[in-house]
């Protein structure tokens, strides 16, 4: 009972994260019909700044802040090159964050080095129901429920939000009332870069990250997106929480080492499953 | 209020409006009447700056708003939040009245239908709905003139009787121009006072309604073939 408990909270602490990034993808996506590549960079760059601000002696919060704000132009200088020009075709779009993303490798190697970092954020554990449990598993639920909520708020209540999802609804249209969608493709990817890089410095002092981790980083945050067909954050979340449980049962009852290959797996049933569910429905039309 | 002098728009290598030249005054309501494929949208959208002309001139004093063919409402969000998006582009404040220029509450005054829809979401509404939202989200950008494409399409006559209605009113009380873009002649000439035909990217006839609505050759081609003398006869 107390490893099941201990698997369950991990797994919901890194689905967590895994929502977090997934709705980034989300975000970038919804607005622009771009798959951001470059999604993992944002946690690798805010994980690894966060590390060396607190090495050079900011306080917590006040370093994890900065290093969030540092993926967040990061996205908005991916976005500027990705969807900054009017009429760039989707898919030249999905290919430039991708040679950002690698490109990113270069920079971060020259910042940080090629080695594995962490740092710690909340010190000590508690028990629940049997099982020891470190106290940053609830750091990130936490911070995960608050963020989530918040950007449920932003796309429901303000303006700015509504703006946002005009365009992911018709970006003709949001032409017409003088919305300018490539604005607000580079403010999404602004946002998809906050989320991935609160994913990034949450997720830090659990695993250490260097600067080639955005690959398994994306990969999850990617299966948790693409639960909603890459358009609804809520649906992120349950993908993320799905995934990280599933990972942390396999991780612990058979191999570590399957984590990875669980998520392609639920990644590509979910995606047969979609697609099986679209041709249905095109046969249902005709 | 609106000038536009040897407009040419060109797809590629295809031209879509060949020198095309029309004028509104304040107040005005003129209909610009065409066959599918006419450059009817084309010439909206690039008044509304949408499009961008290889040459000629558009001179407009005022604001314009759109109304585009299809609705082109953005079906997941609310009425309400439809309308207030029409005032993207105005800047912040209040108005004379004290209302805020994104309350929607300022068009129910002209389309008081949209009051009791408000909170539905735009993509569940009927067709005649979703136009009286899109004419609604023009207002709120508070235009000068007010370009409508496409009213009536795949409409019930008796819902374009009540959008008519509301145009008319919204032209006389308020001084709103309109020009009414439409593949319906018979509509267009009965609620404007002057009109043009558009052909093949070309200004082909222009007038006051009454004599277009003569004109053998807009009436044989618009009308119907209703010529009023050839009906008599």
């Amino acid at each position: 009972m107390g490893s099941f408990v201990s698997y369950l909270v991990s797994g919901l602490a890194f689905g967590c994260s895994f929502a977090l990034l997934g709705s980034g993808f989300v975000a970038i996506h919804r607005v622009t019909r771009v798959v951001n590549f470059a999604q993992g960079t944002f946690a690798v760059v805010a994980g690894l700044a966060a590390g060396s601000l607190l090495g050079d002696g900011l306080p917590h919060g006040l370093a994890e802040v900065v290093a969030i704000l540092v993926a967040g132009v990061v996205g908005l200088a991916i976005g500027v090159v990705a969807v900054g020009k009017r009429g760039t075709p989707t898919l030249a779009s999905l290919v430039i964050t991708l040679g950002l993303g690698i490109l990113a490798y270069a920079v971060e190697i020259m910042i940080w080095g090629d080695q594995p970092s962490s740092y710690p954020m909340v010190r000590g554990s508690v028990h629940v129901a049997g099982a020891t449990v470190q106290k940053q598993y609830f750091v990130v639920i936490g911070a995960a429920i608050v963020v989530f909520l918040a950007l449920g708020l932003f796309f429901a209540k303000t303006y700015l939000g509504k703006a946002l999802s005009a365009c992911a609804s018709n970006p003709y249209a949001a032409r017409l009332v003088g919305i300018d969608p490539v604005r607000m493709g580079i403010l999404a990817f602004a946002l998809g870069g906050l989320l991935g890089g609160l994913a990034g410095v949450l997720v830090t002092p659990l695993q250490p990250v260097s600067f080639d981790s955005d690959v398994a980083l994306a990969t999850n945050g990617f299966a948790a997106a693409i639960f909603g067909g890459l358009n609804k954050p809520s649906a992120a979340l349950v993908g993320g929480l799905v995934l990280g449980v599933v990972e942390a049962m396999v991780a612990g009852y058979v191999n570590a080492s399957y984590q990875t290959e669980v998520a392609l797996a639920l990644m590509l049933a979910v995606m047969i499953w979609q697609a099986r569910k679209r041709t249905s429905l095109t046969e249902e039309v005709a | 209020m609106l000038s536009v002098v040897d407009l040419v728009v060109e797809y590629g290598h295809a031209t879509a409006l060949d020198g095309v030249s029309l004028d509104i005054q304040p107040g005005e309501m003129v209909a610009l009447v065409g066959p599918n494929g006419a450059g009817k949208s084309t010439l909206v959208n690039t008044l509304s700056g949408v499009l961008r002309p290889s040459a000629g001139s558009v001179r407009l004093d005022g604001r314009i708003a759109q109304v585009p063919e299809g609705r082109q409402l953005f079906p997941d969000l609310s009425v309400a939040d439809n309308l207030r998006l029409g005032a993207w582009g105005s800047r912040r404040g209040r108005l004379a009245s004290g209302r805020s220029r994104r309350d929607p509450s300022r068009v129910y005054d002209v389309l008081p239908e949209l009051s009791s829809i408000s909170a539905q979401l735009a993509g569940t509404l009927s067709g005649g709905q979703q136009q009286m939202v899109a004419v609604g989200r023009a207002l709120m950008a508070d235009p000068d003139l007010l370009a409508v494409d496409e009213l009536s399409l795949g409409l019930a006559p008796i819902v374009v009787a009540t959008l008519a209605r509301h145009l008319q009113q919204l032209n006389a009380e308020h001084g709103t121009a309109v020009l009414l873009i439409e593949q319906n002649a018979r509509l267009a000439f009965d609620l404007c006072e002057r009109g043009y035909v558009l052909e093949n990217g070309r200004i082909t006839a222009q007038g006051p309604c009454a004599e277009l609505a003569e004109s053998p050759q807009v009436a044989r081609a618009y009308l119907g073939g209703l010529v009023p003398g050839e009906e008599q006869a």
